[in-house]
């Protein structure tokens, strides 16, 4: 009965994420569609994370890092092919490029060995020591990024031209949001396949008791390592298009509020649900554009909402609608 | 060169005994609470803020002082038995989420009454000077004012942990809550009292940092993540390791950036030494932390577990 519930629930959000931009094209609202854009690459970000965090029972507070790393790929690599400078000459020629697949492919890369640098380190902790931890690397990549002047420090990076897709217009917006939101979908889908399988099961086993996995001759700590790069990579994936959807990549990405803000999509939507981080990205970014709207002070209120979830509605929008998830 | 040196280390010291104010706070509670609390650099955002309201207001530095101390001690009470306390029993996450949420509040709430603009803190006048370094340089008095009250309140907290019945109760609710609760001590009170403590610290914190730099929403963060980095060194609730790890990530930090940049100059040219030694510096009291928690994952003075 519940399983069927958070089914509907689950239907009529992707329904509405798809429904609303095509309706905005047709009164003519560019604005909505880059709102429910954002939308898509938020939910993204936060399915990444809602893998380490929700599965796994790891409190990542430094995955603004992994987003800016994507952020900052988009805005590097595009700078270089706009201003005709090869990345590096020696020992072999890396030029820059404006296009999206090559960009992701190193957003991956990339995201990939700093997540297994940054896992190797702080999974050998666990509690309030890995929460601190995380955010402390993410700390040393955001102060890096506002250092070292070579990429605009401090003011970030303007991409002058969004990066191009073979076969599409990235610069039209419902171009760009249908394929933000197909990314969103396969990072879904792989998410939802990998949770059940053998690999998911094992993280999940972790998460819920870690010792008897151990006796069953699985090792914790590189189930959770895998897992974490994997998160690492998704959200790395998102940076990029947010990047391209503002044409702009600054240390913001990378700072601590960001990851808090990832976090709080996948909580408000959710914990371990697999739409959870789309409900949480749809309820912030309509707070954001409906209270903004009324008060500069928005994030008060936003404060108080939240507080109200961690307390009061522990499972979130979808927890809160669904109703208790059956025990798997 | 040498005068130099010695102002840096100095500005380190000071550095070191302001994160101390913080961190002593953050691991206490942490220590006692087991409540990992991220709002603890609005407490100290609270106690700059309210110092510089009231020096403006009244004219008064000394005011200030004592209405950061009241100002800070009582938002953290308050706090603590309105919402913290009903997050003892909870996890992490929801530790980390609920105090993300009191940051927005206290942050937003701040730009509300104040505005988008810093403030300014003024020294008292007797304060205002300059003393002579050995070496010929000049420092200015009140950073030294500021290290010998920093080092006067740190000593305070060492007394009071370690002579004092109060302190008793907070070293016996480290070690067993369910016991000293059995034994007839109000341990809601205690938590209370350990909050506004932490609280006022960091506030006294707030309102000195606040005349050397300027008071603005958000001042609280970067300080917060310092101290979290001190007392994951240190060893999470341990007094004498925020203490260690304080004076170690101010000096490393402070004398990196000093003089990260001048070694890299022996070897490259100017500007690129500039830029990679001062990104590198940046980037410093991490790997500090790092190589600590690769040694010892529970810190330098933790509890293992």
């Amino acid at each position: 009965m519940t399983m069927n519930r958070e089914f509907l629930i689950n239907s009529i959000l992707a329904i509405a994420l798809i429904t609303v931009p095509l309706i905005a094209l047709g009164m003519d609202e560019p604005f909505i569609i880059t709102l429910a854009t954002k939308v898509a690459i938020f939910a993204m970000a936060g399915v990444g994370l809602n893998l380490v965090l929700g599965y796994g029972g790891l409190v990542s507070f430094g995955h603004a890092a992994f987003f800016g790393i994507g952020g900052y790929a988009a805005g590097i690599l595009a700078s270089h092919a706009l201003n005709y400078e090869p990345i590096m000459e020696s020992p072999f020629l890396i030029e820059g490029t404006t296009q999206m697949i090559v960009i992701w492919i190193v957003a991956l890369v990339v995201s990939a060995l700093v997540a297994l640098v940054i896992g190797a380190i702080t999974l050998r902790t666990s509690g309030v020591y890995f929460i601190m931890i995380t955010l402390a690397f993410a700390q040393m990549i955001y102060y890096f990024a506002i250092s070292w002047p070579a990429y605009g420090g401090e003011d970030g990076l303007s991409i002058y031209v969004r990066n191009g897709f073979p076969g599409i217009n990235t610069l039209d917006p419902i171009s760009f949001f249908a394929l933000c939101a197909v990314m969103l979908a396969i990072a879904m889908v792989f998410s939802a396949v990998l949770i059940r399988s053998r690999f998911g099961l094992a993280l999940q086993g972790a998460r819920q008791n870690a010792q008897r996995m151990t006796a069953v001759g699985i090792a914790p700590f590189r189930i959770r390592l895998v897992a974490f790069v994997i998160s690492a990579m998704i959200t790395a994936l998102a940076g990029a298009l947010y990047a391209d959807l503002n044409r702009f990549v600054s240390p913001t990405m990378l700072s601590w509020h960001m990851s808090g803000e990832i976090m709080v999509f996948v909580i408000l939507g959710g914990v371990g649900r697999l739409f959870g981080p789309l409900a949480g990205a749809a309820l912030y970014i309509i707070l954001e554009h409906l209270l903004g709207g009324v008060w500069e002070f928005w994030q008060l209120p936003l404060g108080v909402l939240l507080l109200l979830v961690v307390l009061f509605a522990r499972g979130g929008l979808v927890g809160v609608l669904a109703g208790e998830r059956k025990h798997v | 060169m040498f005068s130099l040196f010695l102002e840096q280390l100095l500005n380190g010291l000071q550095s070191g005994v302001m994160l101390f104010l913080m961190a002593s706070g953050l691991t206490l509670v942490f220590g006692v609470m087991g409540l990992i609390n991220l709002a603890h650099g609005s407490l100290y955002m609270i106690g700059a803020f309210a110092c510089a309201a009231v020096a403006a207001w009244t004219g008064s530095f000394w005011l200030g002082l004592v209405a950061s101390l009241m100002a800070a001690s009582i938002a953290g009470a308050l706090v603590e038995m309105l919402i913290i306390r009903r997050l003892y029993n909870r996890d992490h996450l929801d530790q980390v989420l609920a105090t993300f949420a009191l940051i927005l509040i206290f942050s937003e709430g701040t730009r509300w009454i104040f505005g988008s603009f810093p403030l300014f803190l003024s020294v008292p006048d007797f304060l205002t000077g300059t003393v002579i370094l050995p070496g010929g340089s000049q420092y200015p008095l009140f950073r030294l004012a500021i290290i010998v009250a920093g080092l006067a309140v740190a000593v305070g907290l060492f007394l009071l942990i370690g002579k004092t019945r109060l302190g008793i109760r907070i070293r016996a609710g480290e070690a067993d809550r369910g016991m000293i609760a059995a034994l007839g001590v109000d341990i809601d009170r205690l938590y209370t009292i350990v909050f506004a403590l932490g609280a006022a610290l960091a506030g006294l914190a707030g309102a000195f940092v606040g005349t050397t730099q300027s008071v603005q929403v958000g001042m609280g963060e970067p300080v917060l993540i310092l101290a979290f980095v001190v007392i994951v060194i240190g060893g999470i609730g341990s007094i004498k390791g925020a203490l260690v790890g304080s004076l170690l990530v101010g000096f490393t930090d402070t004398m990196g950036r000093f003089l990260l940049p001048h070694a890299f100059a022996t070897f490259l040219d100017p500007s690129s030494a500039t830029a990679i030694g001062s990104a590198l510096a940046s980037m410093l009291i991490y790997i500090v932390m790092a190589l600590v928690l690769f040694l010892r994952p529970s810190g330098l003075f933790g509890a293992t577990s």
